[in-house]
């Protein structure tokens, strides 16, 4: 090469330069009204469900057969229904049937498909054939149908609902988490450390459980947004918690026959299913879209 | 055209016969594990003697070994067969074929109107020509998925039926008393393929080849239509699947909101009277639609792509 | 008649979350009629956006300015997006890296090629098939009418670069630009995609090329600009440029190519400022001392046999080098050197006892004294760990952990990196860095041998100087044997004692690196060789 050695660089930090660094993406000091909303009544859910004297005082049995059908006014914030129980006192104490249900069919959903989706994930290929084959059978199943078949089988009521979604919904989280175990199990931080002589249990323990089982809260914020928009359609169904029971999908289902001179007592235990469901997924996906900056 | 893929659609119709038989098994465990007696179950709240008891047991075959009723089951299954109704006393393929059209005529105005929808929404907002758009869609689109499809059909009732009187309350005569129960059903599902086909061709629209097509001079609305949605629409493919459960999860609670007759009433009434047959028929045939639809999108996907012809 | 390209005091800018960012800072320069301009830099410096700036493409968020920006007589600064669509393809055609993403996959070539046409209303629908035909012709396809229904997945890497090259061609532009156009391909693909290029200039089409390998520029240059940071930092006929480069950058980039002449000599610039510095002495081989003996590697996937009969020794301090364009069969040599991957035939003998073919148990004491560094250091850290777990995760069981911080801190240090990197998360790290905390979790437990998958296949060419300086340098100190494995015949020259080149899954000749590079024996090897794009030099024939 005849490239002629010149007298001494005078710019040599010049190639260190090169070689930059990602910019540091700085945390957007942002506000987010949206997640903050979300935020907000997610905190307020809580606490109706922990406590929902302090948000209603009243007794969301209690009727008033004076004040029949009222609407929304100052002493009945969200009206009474056909037989004169506050609106807003029964939404307030719904808030724990539906967040019950939800959680714990969720927790249901969740345990079981981590543990399935882990066993396929690291089982020989038989065995993860035999199980991804089972996975993909229950799958074939619509979710309401299955949620149905069960409750058919048990009868209705919130424990057959719990268990009900819990099952419908886990072979979604299995096939997730089985997908996530192959995916670290391939790669090629896993390959690498067997380069360092860590033996198979090692591995799994510091490597494969860790990164599979990162991403599971957040997959069950979302899901227990689901879970809880079916365990609406199945008790509107009849086929959860008896009247008369504020659970927020019953309600609707009481209040369709005043329909068309009460909306709101259908329309308004309705619209704290929507705002549960959309607090969960703006959370859930936020939530998500940190853990994806974090790892990649 | 290369050669048909043989060995790929082999392999795909395969393993759809593999889910269809575990999906039978399953719903076949479901019923032994249904408590009580099967026979108090037939015999609901009929006339309950010895006699009649043992009529019921040798009329329906209770008394042989399970696994043969396992493999009579199968068999009958294969055959067309979904045996009798406790509740009716006839056969299940009969009470499930006289509802069936209804149920078929919403779900399909659904899926198409969802459809339809969707691929207007994201073809309208996707890339970064109209960002208020954007956001505005993707609100509305969260909003409608997350909201339970009763509600929605409550509140297009009170609206455009009661206010308005628009449509008809309930029933199912005519073109019109589908319209408000498809447009239900619909907007959940155009909510989450709007989502999905944005992102597919949000995605596209950053790969190299859009900037190739670019470079051509091609018009931005034939770079989206011709080359990003072809790519977005490969996800939505594998959608169909879950489209089809959400379809007939739906109709189910919509038929109930509506007051129309079909395939979701049989179902709950069959639920609220424990009628096995009935029950297991809906959900063993929904699995064996769903496996029909999901075979069928594979197919689709490797008609779409090329790329995956290879066998 | 004026120049077809006048670009004065561009700036090109992008708004981002974080802020603006300059891409561009003021470059001008022009391309005559007939002309082919190359703008090196590596990456970051902006050579990309200037480019896609000429056919309005700087992507989204950019925002442009210039003095003037003037293509074939039209000022195009105020061109809206139908003005453009009228440049775009007619008077500049585009040519991207790796046909395989650059033309839609779901679409065949012929279709690709005939949007231009249509587009352009060039000819009418019966005559497109035949135009079509005629320009993958003109590009030496084979077949070109099977070619034409054939998707992009169906052809090979230098095919769909053609048809690739024939869209770009198809509206008969007088400006080709050409980003990065051979980067994925083979060394031989390289060389005919070259010619091609040179072809299409000789037939009087001006060519802007965009290219991060000076050697590629200096086979068809006429002029080469060295873009730096979004400016120009040096300008000039090829020739002189590459002869007599003025500006230390310049001088720096042709010193950092790893060749014949590098051996045994810095590629970066060292602590004193001087570059092309002696390394230290290469490490004594004991060629009687055998670290790794591998016979009769094969290995089948279906009925396709991607190693066949392989076999090699690797002597104590050792470097042996590897060479192959893709699809030889390299990587999988490796894999079953490093013991990740079971061989269907042969046996591997590492530290004189038996390491293929038997169980992980048995294998698992030695793990340590092989080690593996390979092309993408991020995806071989676990994505939760920060630096220092990363490295500490190899310094074995017997560390306590006071004692592990400052093991660590010690490695990093040997690598060229600081304590404070510690605990920063590899994400955040350059590309060098990267594989530096690659490099020193490697040699954390000293092992015998390193097995180096293109370690610096992902690297800019400079920072791919550095770390191989910083591998001459612990080989030397460690005495560690090599298995260095590349497809870039002039870094293996650079750093190997023997080398092995593979072909089509087979050795076709292996020796020591003069005799082999110097006088080939082999075909393949020759012709590898000859396609290689090699800098100016005047010390060589």
């Amino acid at each position: 090469m005849t490239v002629t050695l010149g007298p001494p660089l005078t710019d040599a930090p010049a190639l260190i330069l090169a070689d930059q660094a990602p910019p540091a993406v700085r945390r957007r000091p942002r506000l987010r009204p949206g997640l903050l909303a979300a935020g907000a009544y997610l905190v307020l859910l809580v606490v109706a469900a922990a406590w929902p004297a302090a948000l209603a005082p009243g007794d969301p049995l209690a009727a008033d057969p004076l004040a029949v059908l009222t609407p929304p006014d100052a002493a009945h914030w969200l009206g009474t229904d056909h037989l004169g129980r506050d609106v807003w006192t029964r939404v307030v104490h719904g808030a724990a049937h539906s967040l019950t249900i939800g959680v714990a069919a969720t927790a249901i959903a969740v345990t079981g498909g981590v543990l399935l989706g882990l066993l396929a994930g690291l089982a020989h290929r038989v065995a993860d054939e035999a199980l991804s084959r089972t996975l993909d059978a229950l799958s074939a199943f619509p979710m309401l149908l299955l949620a149905l078949l069960f409750i058919a089988i048990a009868g209705p009521g919130t424990v057959s609902l719990i268990v009900a979604i819990g099952i419908a919904t886990l072979p979604h989280h299995a096939r997730v988490v089985r997908g996530q175990t192959l995916v670290v199990r391939r790669s090629g931080y896993v390959e690498q450390a067997v380069t360092f002589g860590q033996s198979r249990p090692r591995l799994v323990l510091r490597h494969v459980l860790p990164n599979v089982v990162g991403p599971v809260p957040v997959l069950a914020v979302i899901g227990l947004g689901e879970a809880v928009l079916a365990a609406a359609g199945l008790s509107f169904l009849g086929m959860g918690p008896q009247p008369p029971s504020p659970e927020w999908g019953a309600m609707l289902s009481e209040g369709r026959n005043y329909l068309q001179v009460a909306w709101w007592i259908s329309i308004l235990p309705g619209l704290a299913v929507t705002a549960t469901v959309v607090s969960l997924t703006v959370v859930g996906r936020h939530w998500q879209a940190r853990f994806d900056g974090r790892r990649h | 055209m290369s050669r048909p893929p043989v060995r790929a659609v082999a392999r795909r119709l395969g393993a759809g016969l593999v889910v269809l038989w575990v999906a039978a098994t399953a719903a076949y465990l479901a019923l032994l594990a249904a408590p009580g007696d099967t026979v108090d179950n037939i015999v609901g709240d009929g006339a309950d003697t010895p006699q009649i008891r043992a009529e019921i047991i040798a009329e329906w075959g209770l008394n042989r070994p399970v696994l043969v009723q396992y493999v009579d089951y199968l068999s009958r299954l294969g055959g067309g067969d979904l045996g009798r109704s406790y509740l009716l006393q006839r056969p299940v393929t009969e009470v499930i074929g006289e509802q069936l059209a209804p149920t078929l005529a919403l779900a399909a105005a659904a899926a198409g109107l969802g459809v339809l929808l969707a691929l207007l929404i994201a073809v309208s907002t996707a890339g970064d020509r109209r960002p208020w758009l954007r956001r505005a869609s993707s609100g509305t689109e969260l909003l409608l998925v997350s909201t339970p499809s009763f509600l929605i059909g409550l509140v297009l009732l009170s609206v455009l039926s009661f206010r308005f009187g628009l449509f008809p309350v309930a029933g199912d005569q005519g073109v019109t008393a589908l319209v408000l129960p498809a447009v239900t059903l619909a907007l959940p599902i155009a909510g989450v393929l709007a989502q999905v086909l944005r992102d597919g061709i949000d995605r596209a629209l950053d790969e190299p080849f859009v900037l190739t097509a670019r470079s051509r001079g091609v018009r931005e609305r034939t770079v989206l239509l011709r080359h990003a949605l072809r790519h977005a629409l490969l996800p939505a493919v594998t959608l169909a699947g879950w489209l089809f459960g959400i379809l007939l999860g739906g109709t189910v609670i919509v038929e109930q909101v509506f007051g129309r007759p079909g395939l979701g009433q049989v179902t709950l009434t069959a639920v609220t009277s424990r009628d096995m047959p009935v029950v297991l028929a809906v959900v063993t045939l929904s699995a064996a639609v769903y496996v029909v639809v999901n075979t069928a999108a594979d197919l689709a996907y490797l008609l779409v792509d090329p790329r995956l012809r290879r066998s | 008649m004026a120049p077809l390209v006048t670009v004065e005091d561009l700036h090109v800018d992008f708004d981002t979350p974080t802020g603006r960012v300059a891409a561009v800072r003021g470059i001008s320069f022009t391309v005559e009629r007939g002309e082919c301009v190359a703008v090196v830099g590596e990456s970051g410096s902006g050579k990309s956006v200037t480019a896609r700036t000429l056919v309005g493409l700087a992507g989204p968020g950019a925002r442009v300015r210039a003095a003037r920006l003037e293509l074939a007589d039209q000022d195009v600064r105020g061109h809206r997006p139908r003005d453009w669509r009228r440049v775009r393809g007619r008077l500049a055609g585009l040519v991207l890296q790796d046909a395989l993403v650059s033309l839609d996959p779901l679409r065949t070539v012929g279709a690709e090629i005939g949007e231009v046409l249509t587009t352009h209303g060039i000819v009418g629908r019966r005559e497109r098939a035949g135009r079509v035909g005629h320009l993958l012709d003109q590009v030496h396809l084979p077949e070109p009418e099977r070619r034409a229904r054939q998707y992009p997945h169906q052809l090979s890497g230098g095919l769909r670069q053609r048809a690739l090259i024939a869209s770009a061609i198809a509206g008969e532009p007088a400006l080709l630009i050409a980003d990065e156009p051979t980067t994925a391909l083979d060394v031989t693909v390289q060389a005919q995609i070259l010619r091609l290029l040179a072809e299409r200039r000789a037939a009087g089409v001006s060519l802007l090329l965009i290219s991060h390998d000076l050697a590629v520029v200096a086979q068809i240059a006429d002029r080469v600009l060295v873009l730096r940071d979004g400016r120009i930092v040096e300008h000039g006929p090829t020739d002189t440029l590459l002869r007599a480069p003025t500006h230390p950058y310049t001088r720096q980039l042709l010193a950092a190519v790893p060749s014949a002449t590098s051996r045994g000599r810095r590629l970066g610039v060292s602590e004193s400022g001087e570059a092309r510095a002696a390394l230290p002495a290469r490490p004594e081989v004991r060629a009687d001392d055998t670290v790794l003996d591998a016979a009769g590697l094969t290995k089948t996937y279906g009925d396709h046999t991607v190693v066949r009969d392989v076999s090699f020794t690797i002597a104590r301090g050792e470097t042996l080098g590897l060479v192959g364009e893709s699809g030889s069969g390299k990587s999988t040599v490796a894999r079953i050197v490093a013991g990740l991957l079971d061989a269907d035939a042969g046996a591997v003998t590492f530290e004189g006892v038996r390491w293929a073919g038997v169980p992980e148990r048995t294998r698992r004491p030695l793990r340590r004294r092989l080690q593996l560094i390979s092309q993408d250091p991020l995806s071989s850290f676990d994505p939760r760990y920060t630096v220092g777990r990363v490295v500490a995760e190899n310094l074995g069981g017997d560390v306590s952990r006071s004692e592990r911080r400052d093991r660590v801190v010690d490695l990093l240090r040997r690598v060229g990196l600081g304590a404070d990197l510690f605990d920063r998360h590899p994400r955040h790290l350059s590309g060098g860095q990267r594989q530096r905390v690659a490099i020193a979790r490697a040699i954390a437990p000293r092992p015998t041998l390193l097995v180096c998958d293109e370690p610096v296949s992902a690297l800019d060419v400079s920072v791919q100087a550095q770390v191989l300086d910083l591998l001459a340098d612990l080989r030397a100190t460690d005495g560690t044997a090599l298995l260095f494995i590349s497809h870039d015949l002039g870094v293996v020259h650079h750093l190997s004692d023997r080398v092995l080149v593979m072909h089509d899954g087979a050795v076709v000749e292996q020796g020591p690196v003069g005799d082999v590079f110097s006088y080939p024996r082999h075909d393949y090897t020759r012709s590898l060789l000859d396609a290689l794009p090699t800098l100016v030099t005047a010390g060589r024939p």
